[in-house]
């Protein structure tokens, strides 16, 4: 009779925890730069007006330049699909960070004020009568940061507990859809104009209005991938945070504001694209595992390529016409949330 | 060694601790005995400044706490509490969690992080464990990894808030052994027991608390066989002897 050896040796523990973490993590991240890269090739040669990977190329290394073709490359497609990688990479990022921090799947950007504060802003920026899109970039990025302080400054007051922070954010959500509907109702022309920043897409997208935010989303992102282990020890539960050395309430703060300066900054130019920082942490999870440092970057990923398939989906479908992205994507990710939920182990998130 | 006195706590507005004294010697194993809400749990919390607020005295190694960062002080005890989380990480990657206060930013570990690691799963018994998510782990190996993740913290004191509730017999005597075999390298073992065998076996040192003091400190069978524990628990004990040495029986 074989007797099967199931034990490992002292050696054996640490290879094949190191090579099945490194090997994991490379093919996660493989797969998800392949779907981003798809997507994103996508984007750019479908559309109204074709483009060969040939005139794609040409159009690259060439530089912008008087053709058609490579007027429509850097003047159109590209910005609009960086917009589209940097929104769903950013939203994704945000959307994991504040699900982690607040161990609490069902949180997304929108439970810390986020949507509430830049819509608000916007909205007000409208009704004052300033319609520049730089204004309402501006002031948008600005009302989801200073709502996301505000949610997190009432949080303080009880130590910034998890259920607090949540809470708080119901609150503060309340207070300024409350205010925007106010704002609404006395100048009704501030939800017209506003009316595509609420709904979300990127039909507006220019380079010049997309720069301040890349940059902020990619040194976000950046930042974000290094505080994996700080993600991750929050997870523990706060005592156990705390007695590894945490200061709890400094990092939970500090990963909120982060999460809040990624998703403004998406917000800033893609408007109110709710879903994303939901349901693509989700389905990152669900693929890669909730272990931070494959989660993050994969996330990150995962939404860049999600986004940018939405938006080509609605210049596609109904084209000439333009579906806007935001309620495409509602459309998409609703039903298929759902079906992620019934095919969960246990009907459990 | 670990000082406190007259510990005083309250949580929101209610006091908890009503100024407690306790020593917990070095090298030794210190076991806080005593009924549910006596404050067990906050007395052992407030050392690692795991409660809102406090007054009294709390010294680790002759330093008031108010004097040692929370990082040093995750240097100095580790705390495996009450309630644990199960998070959906493999074991290895948990308990190398506890070399986080080793760790500057931006975190990368080191070869004798690994090493410390490798060596606190196999103390804990969980090479065969090591790939495996917690999620999917019995309660048992769970709390062998929670106490693994300790051990990566590579500290003189470990603080155990009962960690023998939820494990079956066997896995009950496991950690007890595993708590003794650490006091006998050196560690000195803070624990939170209901199990008053394991007290009188396994305790160098005794605290008797209720309603928020301490009522009596001192050996295990000094403690248990004074009548002090009979008024706190409102039970009777009883002693036997056999060959493994002395037992203790409880009656209503």
């Amino acid at each position: 009779m074989k007797k099967k050896d199931i034990s490992l040796t002292e050696k054996e523990v640490k290879l094949k925890s190191e090579a099945a973490d490194r090997k994991g993590k490379a093919l996660l991240f493989l797969s998800g730069a392949l779907f981003a890269l798809l997507a994103a090739v996508l984007s750019i040669c479908l559309g109204a007006s074709g483009m060969s990977l040939g005139k794609l190329w040409s159009a690259l290394i060439s530089g912008p330049g008087p053709s058609a073709a490579q007027r429509i490359f850097w003047f159109v497609r590209l910005p609009r699909t960086g917009a589209c990688l940097l929104a769903g990479a950013g939203l994704a990022v945000s959307g994991t960070i504040i699900q982690k921090v607040l161990s609490n799947s069902l949180a997304s950007p929108g439970i810390i004020g986020v949507n509430a504060g830049a819509g608000f802003a916007v909205a007000l920026c409208c009704g004052l009568g300033i319609f520049t899109s730089w204004a309402i970039a501006g002031a948008a990025f600005a009302g989801a940061v200073l709502s996301t302080f505000l949610v997190v400054s009432v949080a303080r007051k009880s130590h910034a507990s998890k259920t607090t922070v949540v809470l708080g954010g119901v609150a503060v959500t309340a207070c300024l859809n409350a205010m925007t509907e106010t704002v609404i109702t006395f100048v009704p022309d501030a939800a017209l104009s506003s009316r595509d920043f609420r709904v979300g897409g990127f039909s507006a997208v220019n380079q010049a209005r997309l720069l301040p935010a890349a940059i902020i989303i990619i040194a976000g992102v950046i930042l974000a991938c290094t505080l994996t282990n700080e993600l991750d020890v929050l997870s523990l539960g706060d005592d156990t945070a705390k007695s590894l050395g945490m200061r709890v309430s400094l990092v939970r703060n500090g990963m909120l504001t982060l999460a809040a300066l990624l998703a403004g900054a998406c917000v800033s130019f893609a408007g109110i694209l709710g879903f994303v920082g939901l349901i693509v942490p989700h389905i990152a999870r669900r693929i890669g595992g909730s272990e931070s440092g494959r989660l993050l970057p994969f996330a990150a990923l995962l939404g860049a390529g999600f986004v940018s398939v939405c938006d080509l989906l609605s210049r596609m479908i109904f084209a000439p016409y333009e579906l806007p992205t935001g309620i495409l994507m509602s459309f998409l990710g609703g039903p298929f949330f759902i079906w992620l939920l019934r095919n969960r182990k246990g009907g459990s998130v | 060694m670990i000082s406190i006195r007259n510990l005083c706590t309250s949580y929101d507005g209610e006091a908890v601790l009503h100024g407690v004294d306790a020593d917990f010697p070095e090298g030794k194993i210190s076991v806080l005995i005593g009924p549910n809400g006596c404050g067990k749990s906050t007395t052992v919390k407030s050392v690692m400044r795991l409660v809102p607020e406090y007054t009294g005295m709390i010294s680790v190694g002759g330093v008031p706490l108010e004097d040692i960062s929370q990082k040093d002080l995750a240097k100095k005890i580790a705390y495996v509490s009450q309630s644990r989380n199960v998070p959906d990480i493999t074991v290895y990657n948990m308990v190398m969690h506890g070399r986080y206060p080793y760790l500057s930013y931006p975190r990368h570990y080191r070869k004798e992080d690994r090493d410390i690691v490798e060596a606190a799963i196999r103390m804990a018994g969980l090479e065969d464990f090591a790939n495996r998510k917690l999620e999917n782990l019995s309660g048992g190996q769970r709390q062998k990894a929670y106490m693994a993740m300790a051990l990566a913290q590579d500290t003189e004191v470990i603080i155990m808030d009962e960690p023998t509730t939820f494990l079956d017999v066997k896995n009950q005597f496991e950690m007890m052994d595993h708590a003794k075999k650490l006091s006998d390298m050196g560690k000195t073992i803070i624990m939170i027991l209901h199990d008053m065998e394991a007290v009188l076996h396994y305790a160098d040192h005794v605290i008797l608390m209720k309603d928020g003091r301490d009522v009596l400190s001192g050996g295990a069978e000094e403690v248990l066989r004074s009548k002090e524990v009979e008024e706190v628990f409102g039970i009777h004990t009883g002693f036997y002897e056999t060959e493994d040495g002395l037992h203790i029986y409880l009656r209503s």
